[in-house]
C-alpha cells in the first residue's frame, strides 16, 4: 500500500532530513514510525500525504507513483489518505461538526450524509457531546480527538498519524489505539508516528525506527 | 467528557471507502454545490456588512456615472426627436405661381424617389399662422394683398436624409422653373446629434474606465478576503478540496459584488432622476412641451446589470488566478 525506494528528502538551510529510506507496507497493516524529535518522522508522513514532494526516490500509494501524479489528482490522493496533525491543524473559527464535516464537504456529498457521518465520527472518539463547540473551547486532548474524528469521517483506505496520543493522558490513549485496531481489522492501513516507546512496546505491532533522517530498524510484521 | 461514554461510544468502524461518490453517479451534486456556495458567499457578506457595502458603494457609484451620462445623452436624443419632423427642406415657389399650380407641383414632387412626403403651405395658411403668432397685427392690417409665396415643406425618405443627399435634393428642386429658393434647416440637428454622439462615446469611454476601477476593487477585496482565510483554504486542501471547490466561493463573492454594485447603480441613476423630474417638467412647460425625464430602460438595466456582474466576476477570477497560485503546499 505505502512504498518507499530510496527516499530522501533534503532541505536546503537544513541538509538531510530523511536519507536512503526504503520500506513496504502492505494493505492492512498498522506500523508504529519511532525516532527522537527531529529524526524525521512528520517528514516522512508529508511525503506520503503529498504535502511535500522527496527531493529523490519515489513513493508509491497503492500502486500509484506520486512522483508522477498530475497536480489535479492530489485532491483525490488527500482524500484517500487520512491525515491526524501533530499540530492538529483545526479551524478556530468554525465549530467541532463544521471542522470534521470538512472533508466530507470538498467532496460534495449530501448534507444529510454529512450529518450522519461527521456524529458517527464524533461517536467514535467521544465526542459527539461537544459538537456545537469551537475547539478553542476544548481542551488539547480533545483538540487531538477532533482531528482524528477528521481524519476517519471520509474512511480513508490510508490513516497517516503524528503524534495522535500527545496530548491524552494513558487511558484515553489506550482508547484512541483501540479505535486504530479496529480500522486496521476492516483493512485500513494506518502509520503512527509517535515517540511514546511505552506505549509502542505495551502494543505488538510492526515498527519503523528512524534515527537522524536514517531508517535503522524494521521490526517486521508481527 | 466521561470516561464511560467514550467506552461506550468506541465503536467498530465501517469498512474503508476510497472516495466520496464520483461526480457522475450524481448529476445533482454539481448544481447542489454551486448553489449552497451561492447562498453561503451571499451569508458571508451579510456576516460581515461595512466592508460589504463600502465595496458595493464604490462599484455603484462608478457604474452610476457612465449610466447617468448615457441616460442624459438618451434624454436629449428623445427630446431632439421631437424636433426631427420639421421639414428638411423648405421650398419656396415663385410668387407667380398660383395655389393650383402649387398643388400640382407637389403631386408631381411625390413621385421622387428621395420624397417621403410633401405638404404645401399656401399663402393663405401661412398668413393665417402669422396672425395666431400675434404680435403682427399692425403690420398685417397694412397690407392689402399677401405678399408670402407657396411653400413646399419636403421631407425626405430615412435613406436620403443625410447631409449629401439633401444638398444634391435641394439642387435638384431649384432646378424647377417654378422654384425661387430652398432652405435647409437641419443642419443644427445634425450638430445636436453629433454632440449626443460624443457624449455617448464619452460615456463609453468612462464606462471602460471606471469598468477597470471596478475590476481592480474588486480583485483587491478578493485578494484581502483570500489573504484572510489563509489557513482555511491550506488546511481545506489538506483534506482533499479541488482547486476549483476553493476558488468558487470567492468567484461567486466577486459575482455578487458585481450585482449589488450594478443595483445600487440603477438605484442611484434612478433616484437622481426623480429628483430631476419635476424641474424638467417645469423648464418643459415653459416650452410647451410634455416632455419627461425617462430612465434606464428595462434592456438597458439588464445590460448594465449583466456587465457589472461580469466586472465582479472577472475581478475575482484576476485575484483568484494570481493569489490562489502557489497556495498549495507542493
Ligand atoms: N520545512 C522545513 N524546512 C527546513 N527544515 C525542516 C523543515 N521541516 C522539517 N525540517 C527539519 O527536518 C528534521 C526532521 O523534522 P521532523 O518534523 O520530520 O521531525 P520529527 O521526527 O517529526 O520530530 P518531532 O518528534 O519533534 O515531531 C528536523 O531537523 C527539522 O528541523
Ligand atoms: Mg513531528
Amino acid at each position: 500500500m505505502i512504498r518507499f525506494q530510496n527516499v530522501f528528502k533534503r532541505y536546503p538551510e537544513r541538509g538531510d532530513a530523511l536519507s536512503a529510506i526504503d520500506f513496504e507496507i502492505q494493505t492492512g497493516e498498522m506500523v508504529f514510525l519511532t525516532g527522537h524529535s527531529g529524526a524525521g518522522k512528520s517528514t516522512l508522513l508529508r511525503l506520503i500525504g503529498l504535502l511535500e514532494r522527496p527531493s529523490r526516490g519515489q513513493v508509491l500509494v497503492n500502486g500509484r507513483n506520486l512522483g508522477t501524479l498530475p497536480r489535479r489528482d492530489i485532491p483525490h490522493h488527500r482524500r484517500q489518505v487520512g491525515m491526524i496533525f501533530q499540530d492538529h491543524r483545526l479551524l478556530s473559527d468554525r465549530t467541532v461538526f463544521d471542522n470534521v464535516a470538512l472533508p466530507l464537504v470538498v467532496t460534495g456529498i449530501h448534507s444529510k450524509e454529512i450529518e450522519r457521518r461527521v456524529r458517527a465520527a464524533l461517536d467514535q472518539v467521544g465526542l459527539l457531546a461537544r459538537a456545537r463547540a469551537t475547539p478553542l473551547a476544548l481542551s488539547g486532548g480533545e483538540q487531538q480527538r477532533v482531528g482524528i474524528a477528521r481524519a476517519l469521517v471520509g474512511r480513508p483506505p490510508v490513516l497517516l498519524a503524528d503524534e495522535p496520543t500527545g496530548n491524552l493522558d494513558p487511558d484515553l490513549s489506550r482508547e484512541i489505539f483501540e479505535l486504530f485496531e479496529r480500522f486496521k481489522y476492516v483493512g485500513v492501513t494506518l502509520l503512527i508516528a509517535t515517540h511514546d516507546f511505552e506505549l509502542v512496546n505495551s502494543r505488538q505491532h510492526r515498527t519503523l525506527t528512524l534515527d537522524a533522517g536514517r531508517l535503522v530498524s524494521d521490526t517486521g510484521a508481527w | 467528557m466521561s470516561r464511560r461514554r467514550l467506552q461506550r461510544s468506541v465503536r467498530a468502524p465501517r469498512p474503508p471507502r476510497a472516495r466520496g461518490p464520483k461526480f457522475l453517479e450524481r448529476p445533482g451534486i454539481w448544481f447542489n454545490q454551486h448553489l449552497q456556495t451561492l447562498i453561503e458567499t451571499l451569508g458571508r457578506l451579510r456576516a460581515n456588512p461595512l466592508p460589504s457595502i463600502m465595496t458595493v458603494a464604490v462599484i455603484g457609484i462608478s457604474l452610476a456615472l457612465p449610466a447617468a451620462l448615457y441616460v442624459l445623452s438618451e434624454n436629449l436624443r428623445a427630446m431632439a426627436g421631437g424636433w426631427d419632423q420639421t421639414a428638411a427642406i423648405s421650398l419656396f415657389l415663385d410668387l407667380k405661381v398660383a395655389d393650383q399650380q402649387a398643388t400640382n407641383l407637389a403631386d408631381q414632387l411625390k413621385s421622387w424617389e428621395e420624397i417621403a412626403n410633401i405638404s404645401l403651405i399656401t399663402p393663405d395658411q401661412a398668413l393665417a399662422e402669422f396672425r395666431d403668432l400675434g404680435g403682427f397685427e399692425d403690420a398685417l392690417d397694412r397690407i392689402t394683398e399677401n405678399p408670402l409665396p407657396n411653400v413646399l415643406a419636403i421631407y425626405p425618405v430615412p435613406e436620403y436624409a443625410s447631409p449629401d443627399h439633401l444638398q444634391a435634393l435641394q439642387e435638384r428642386l431649384l432646378d424647377l422653373p417654378e422654384a425661387d429658393f430652398a432652405r435647409m434647416d437641419t443642419l443644427w440637428l445634425q450638430r445636436l446629434q453629433a454632440i449626443l454622439d460624443l457624449v455617448q462615446i464619452i460615456a463609453l469611454l468612462l464606462g471602460a474606465l471606471l469598468g477597470i476601477g471596478v475590476l481592480l476593487i474588486v480583485g483587491n477585496t478578493i485578494r484581502l478576503e483570500i489573504l484572510n482565510r489563509r489557513i482555511e483554504i491550506e488546511i481545506m486542501e489538506l483534506v482533499g478540496a479541488t482547486a476549483a471547490f476553493i476558488r468558487r466561493p470567492f468567484l461567486y463573492t466577486g459575482a455578487w459584488y458585481g450585482l449589488l454594485g450594478g443595483l445600487s447603480a440603477w438605484l442611484l441613476v434612478s433616484l437622481s432622476i426623480l429628483v430631476l423630474q419635476g424641474s424638467v417638467s417645469r423648464l418643459a412647460s415653459l416650452y410647451h412641451s410634455e416632455f419627461r425625464l425617462s430612465g434606464l430602460g428595462f434592456a438597458d438595466t439588464g445590460s448594465m446589470l449583466g456587465a457589472s456582474i461580469l466586472l465582479g466576476f472577472i475581478g475575482s477570477w484576476l485575484a483568484v488566478n494570481h493569489h490562489l497560485r502557489g497556495a498549495k503546499p507542493i
